[in-house]
């Protein structure tokens, strides 16, 4: 393009993005309502911050599009340079992810503080890779995914105070409460698709939210349960006592409060690697790939002879357990449950790490978990602008890979090999 | 007298109010390549889906080889030894063709895919040199022969094939029917194919029927439908043949 005629093109696209924003900003920022000391409302104009933001936002894409040309950001739905390098380096990169996960809490100064948040980032890691069963392989968009993880997070709390059940009898029973949710919410929606069976999960998710704070004689209602058994170590708990038959006396450690935070850690780093692991091998069996013909092509699937209802329901199912494994480690972890946990805005974000990340894939998910979770946790300093990179983050990454982080596919079998397929990234029509 | 693989009997069916079939009979003997032939919307696709269970038929019997499937489920009829190249061939596009053709396996009650695998690689070479490129890359030709091969991955008694000549070049829908001729003879694969191309349908098949507004007006042999003049009129436009 001549830049004669890209200069006014690009002050013309710039001036369009001003008075959009100008549109957005005047009413949220230059016009601000102050209550007064009489309780009245005053109404305090800003017009100079208004301003400002919509020149910034001129300036902003008027820089954007003489640097990148007439068309703005591109947006890639094929495999972009950097994706087919990340597919490379996915050989490597996953196994350097594992490894470095593995020896996190081993590294000199990484301390308490980076711990706690390597948990939350892979208990979104592992949440995000059991709705990727639902979502991402089968294609059944799921808005209420924090009802299992409810369901989980619940199960063990109650059955860990009133039967004194042990954490590691209460886990399997936890995810197979949530499996079982999973198929009841699955009978009614065997029949809907899209749009309708994402209202009728997020409903689900809310009734289950809403009978937890009502049904106070059983959950203790908005007050949740408190004082629930924090995990012990095969029956060793950890104390700061360390006397005889705690976890520090039995091995001769220093008796130290980190103990139990490195155990949490690779408790859920073990449940996260269970689910990929599990996921993996799934889609490489005849009901793996059902699930990925489900989303691709429901007719088709009929056609072919594959029993829909119960290739949906365990995804369903499956999805559901690994939610509930989840919740069973967030309510050791945190000894505490209420239903706040529980909001939609969890569903919402574990989803988002889903799409971002990339549907299906399950490498893509978790590094959009560290980057979603990781990211705004580190950029707590910036307090209420926290939300606003988090958005930004998003809107970016739909903007530049409107089909997720990785939005390519591997092919769960390749020519040639048959089953005895390797590693788990092997590239695109390579063997 | 052999019992037809294929039995449809006095069958009606409806989308809720709309009648699409009535009192459609007709009978596919073993190793026969039959045609159903008709203009648009005139029930021929509903007809195979009636056959494969969804919609379930009003009334009438439908016999598999002399046992009554009437009302099964799709998946467990499927699994009898039916399988379906549905209309638009609707193939899993992000899937690989390999994918694609195991995913045809499923029905599949012995284990082993693989000489199954073999047998759609000698009747459609081409799909062996596509077998790791994804499904939506391929032409519309050898889409069809994916999904004719997908359906043959199940080791079918019966094979439905639903408009396979469906935008593709003449050149391309020859090549395919060639390859069901083919596979009809060699191994004597029982066909019901539907088509809205008359003339070639009418030239391939043993048998052939008509249906008008959902019902059978016309049935004979390929070749006495072709000299029908009705038939020549409505379907193969006057002069070309």
């Amino acid at each position: 393009m001549k830049p004669a005629s890209a200069l006014p093109a690009a002050l013309k696209d710039a001036l369009i993005a001003a008075a959009v924003s100008a549109a957005i900003f005047i009413p949220l920022v230059a016009l601000r309502t102050d209550v007064g000391p009489t309780g009245a409302l005053t109404l305090r104009t800003r017009w100079p911050e208004a301003a400002l933001l919509v020149g910034l936002v001129f300036l902003g894409r008027l820089a954007l599009v003489l640097w990148t040309g007439r068309r703005g950001l591109r947006a890639s739905t094929a495999p972009g340079p950097w994706t087919q390098r990340l597919q490379q380096a996915g050989r490597l990169a996953a196994p350097a992810f594992l490894a470095l996960a593995l020896v996190l809490p081993a590294i000199p100064g990484v301390d308490r503080y980076w711990l706690d948040l390597g948990i939350l980032v892979l208990t979104y890691v592992m949440l995000g890779w059991g709705l990727n069963i639902v979502v991402g392989l089968a294609g059944l968009l799921d808005l209420g995914y924090v009802a299992f993880y409810a369901v989980g997070a619940y199960s063990y709390a109650l059955l860990a105070q009133e039967f004194g059940l042990s954490f590691w009898v209460c886990l399997p029973l936890a995810g197979l409460f949530a499996a079982f949710w999973g198929v009841l919410l699955g009978f009614p929606v065997l029949r809907l698709r899209g749009d309708y069976l994402a209202i009728v999960t997020l409903a689900f998710g809310e009734i289950i939210r809403v009978v937890l704070i009502n049904w106070v004689s059983l959950t203790g209602g908005p007050n949740g349960i408190s004082g629930i058994p924090r995990p012990s170590f095969f029956g060793l708990p950890f104390s700061m006592a360390g006397g005889e038959g705690t976890f520090a006396g039995f091995f001769g450690l220093e008796p130290s409060p980190s103990h139990r935070v490195i155990f949490l850690y690779y408790l859920i780093l073990g449940l996260a690697l269970l689910t990929n692991w599990v996921t993996i091998r799934l889609r490489r069996q005849p009901l793996g790939r059902a699930w990925e013909a489900l989303r691709e092509d429901e007719i088709a699937c009929r056609a072919l002879g594959i029993n829909v209802t119960t290739t949906k329901l365990s995804a369903f199912a499956l999805g559901a357990m690994f939610g509930g494994f989840a919740g069973a480690f967030f309510a050791t972890r945190q000894a505490f449950v209420s239903p706040e946990s529980f909001t939609f805005i969890e569903s919402a974000i574990i989803l988002a790490i889903v799409v971002l990340g990339g549907l299906g894939s399950q490498i893509g998910v978790a590094v959009a978990a560290l980057v979603l979770i990781g990211g705004t946790e580190v950029f707590r300093d910036l307090q209420e602008w926290r939300m606003l990179v988090f958005g930004g983050a998003m809107v970016l990454i739909m903007v530049l890979r409107p089909r997720g982080l990785v939005g390519t596919r591997t092919p769960s079998i390749a020519l040639g090999k048959k089953r005895a397929i390797g590693g788990d990234l092997v590239g695109e029509g390579r063997g | 007298m052999t019992t037809p693989l294929l039995e449809v009997d006095c069958v009606s069916a409806s989308y809720g109010a709309v009648q699409a079939l009535s009192d459609v009979s007709l009978q596919v003997m073993p190793g026969e390549i039959v045609t159903l032939i008709g203009a648009n919307g005139a029930g021929k696709s509903t007809l195979l889906m009636t056959i494969c269970g969804a919609p379930k038929p009003r009334a009438g019997r439908i016999l598999l080889g002399g046992e009554a499937i009437t009302g099964e489920a799709t998946h467990l009829i499927m699994r009898r030894g039916v399988a379906q190249s549905p209309e638009g061939r609707r193939i899993f596009p992000r899937m690989s063709v390999q994918e694609n053709l195991l995913m045809g396996a499923q029905a599949l009650t012995t284990g082993d895919p693989t000489p199954q695998l073999e047998q759609v690689f000698t009747l459609f070479p081409r799909l062996k040199e596509r077998l790791a490129q994804r499904g939506g890359t391929l032409s519309g030709g050898e889409q069809q022969m994916l999904a004719i091969g997908r359906a043959l991955m199940s080791k079918p008694r019966l094979l439905l094939l639903d408009e396979p000549s469906l935008g593709l070049a003449p050149l391309v829908v020859r090549q395919i029917f060639g390859a069901i001729r083919q596979l009809n003879e060699t191994t004597g694969l029982t066909v019901l194919l539907v088509e809205q191309n008359a003339n070639q349908a009418l030239r391939l098949a043993h048998r052939g029927y008509v249906l008008v507004n959902g019902r059978i007006t016309m049935a004979g042999t390929g070749a006495e439908l072709l000299a029908r003049p009705e038939i020549r009129d409505a379907y193969l436009g006057s002069g070309h043949g």
